[in-house]
């Protein structure tokens, strides 16, 4: 199977405080890798090193490397613009930035210099159609995105993230503010688009990581504990810790 | 003996709306009286006439247009100027000593009287630049005066634009910059141009520093090198030196008319940013 980041020994402090100590872990093309832990586990700093968003932290010390498709994002000389040109990223809370439908999911294909309206109105509808917001939204495009909903906003960040033509997609839990309802559609949509992209979900919630994620990942206090096929961590973990948090003796 | 808490609400109460009535209630008798003893003397001509007899006769129109031209020129110059400045300790620096020093300096700035701003102006620009009394030395001089205004409502304006947006912004791959002139400035838009409306009243009723650099010539200001006298300088002049209280009082009424329109143009273009935004 096709390898599409690699992360070797990768660690990450803030000031004195190491939040992640020494992670190494093989993420698959065109599968959906779920990151599961406790709070503090480091699952979140992770992801923001693939995409470089930890550039906007301050006092950040960072070792190891990440290679995505071969290109080491953490030590050659690479620009975090055109990086996130080809990750997207859904943050926990939904932030959608404040005009309308439309130009929320156009903003990123126009920072890319695609001003053409049909070029754009065929991005914004084929990414609502992805995200599984195009019914809700085709006749209310123009209406500012602060009036969704909860679940539609999210649902539009991801839409948003998707303009991009991103190959990776990272999640950082997503669905953390959602009512069921709205994270069975977001949860449907990503089970959908792990034919076309590489997909990482971090989420408190095992259950979810377990409906939708091929391979899982369990982290804590700044350490990858065990990694494996979705199926062998849920139903026979070899590490005690795993099975503790899952069967929910912590969390 | 303990008071009932019901009854001081009600004291408190009675004292706030007191309160509020005397200040709006100074607000009206100004405006009232001005628009009683001025409304009288304003026709057609004087509002688009010379003013002749040093003001007794005739009317504003000279004045109407330097004040114009310093306020909107003033404007033109302090918003970039300010904005950028605000954008720059914002977004582009850490706090350190040296951005302290900025607001330190901005502070102080801001504290500074208005005459204080006119001798340097008359003694930098006028004198020392040889600019002569000019609408050019009043324009820099109260751009200088307006400026720390712009900075800190801008500053606080841009401070309030959420951090989430902007990781938005980056994390749709777009640069610094980008988000700034994307995210941040359409968001603290509205902030921004309460400072402008701010200055725009503060130069629009400024007289120290307006003597003292563009002069108080009765000309039209047909150049930037010309010297020229704006509303309120003429307002003063015509009031303190008894030339004609009637003139006086309908200066100032067109002066406060002309200040309500700027604010209704302004709400006017703050709502169509606001709906264009949000």
């Amino acid at each position: 199977m096709e390898i599409k980041i690699q992360i070797e020994k990768l660690k990450i402090s803030f000031g004195n405080i190491e939040v992640l100590k020494g992670v190494s872990i093989n993420v698959y093309k065109n599968r959906i890798t779920g990151f599961m832990g406790p709070a503090g586990s480091g699952k979140s700093t992770l992801i923001s090193a693939v995409n470089r968003m930890i550039d906007y932290e301050e006092n950040v010390k960072i070792e190891g490397k990440i290679y995505i498709d071969d290109i080491d994002v953490i030590n050659d000389d690479i620009e975090g613009v055109s990086l996130r040109r080809q990750i997207g990223t859904v943050f926990a809370v939904p932030i959608p930035l404040p005009r309308s439908v439309y130009d929320n999911i156009a903003y990123g294909p126009r920072l890319k210099g695609i001003t053409e309206k049909s070029k754009l109105d065929i991005i914004v509808e084929d990414s609502l159609k992805k995200a599984f917001l195009w019914g809700e939204m085709k006749d209310r495009l123009n209406i500012s995105a602060l009036k969704l909903s909860g679940g539609q906003q999210q649902r539009l960040c991801l839409a948003r993230s998707l303009a991009l033509k991103p190959e990776i997609i990272l999640l950082d839990e997503p669905c953390s503010g959602l009512d069921p309802i709205s994270t069975a559609k977001i949860e449907d949509a990503l089970s959908g688009l792990k034919n076309e992209y590489t997909i990482i979900l971090v989420s408190n919630n095992t259950k979810q990581i377990a409906r939708i994620s091929d391979y899982s990942a369990f982290f804590y206090m700044g350490e990858m504990i065990e990694y494996g096929t979705t199926e062998k961590i849920f139903t026979n973990p070899s590490e005690k810790r795993t099975e503790d948090y899952l069967s929910g003796k912590f969390g | 003996m303990r008071v009932n808490p019901r009854f001081i609400d009600k004291i408190v109460k009675l004292g706030l709306n007191a309160q509020a009535f005397f200040t709006v209630g100074i607000l009206i008798v100004i405006v009232a009286t001005i628009c009683f003893k001025g409304f009288p003397y304003i026709n057609f001509e004087f509002v688009f006439s010379s003013p002749e007899d040093m003001g007794r006769r005739g009317g504003i129109f000279p004045s109407i247009i330097g004040t114009i031209l310093l306020v909107m020129l003033s404007i033109l110059l302090a918003t970039p100027l300010g904005v950028g400045t605000a954008i720059y300790l914002t977004e582009y620096t850490k706090e350190s000593r040296f951005t302290k020093i900025i607001r330190f300096g901005v502070e102080s700035l801001a504290g500074i009287p208005s005459i204080l701003y006119g001798l340097f102006g008359f003694i930098f620009f006028v004198i020392k630049l040889k600019m002569g009394w000019s609408l050019l030395a009043g324009v820099l001089t109260i751009t200088i005066m307006i400026l720390p205004t712009i900075i800190r409502t801008s500053e606080e304006a841009i401070k309030s634009v959420p951090r989430n947006l902007r990781l938005v912004s980056y994390s749709l791959s777009a640069t610094k910059w980008e988000t700034v002139t994307k995210v941040v400035i359409p968001s603290a838009a509205p902030g921004i141009l309460t400072g402008v409306m701010l200055s725009i009243g503060r130069a629009v009723g400024e007289t120290a520093a307006v003597i003292f650099t563009m002069g108080s010539s009765l000309r039209f200001p047909a150049s930037l090198m010309d010297s020229g006298r704006t509303m309120a300088v003429h307002f003063y002049i015509l009031a303190r030196e008894g030339i004609s209280m009637e003139k006086a009082y309908a200066t100032s009424l067109i002066l406060v008319l002309s200040i309500l329109l700027v604010n209704i143009i302004a709400y006017y273009i703050m709502n169509r940013v606001i709906s264009k935004y949000s």
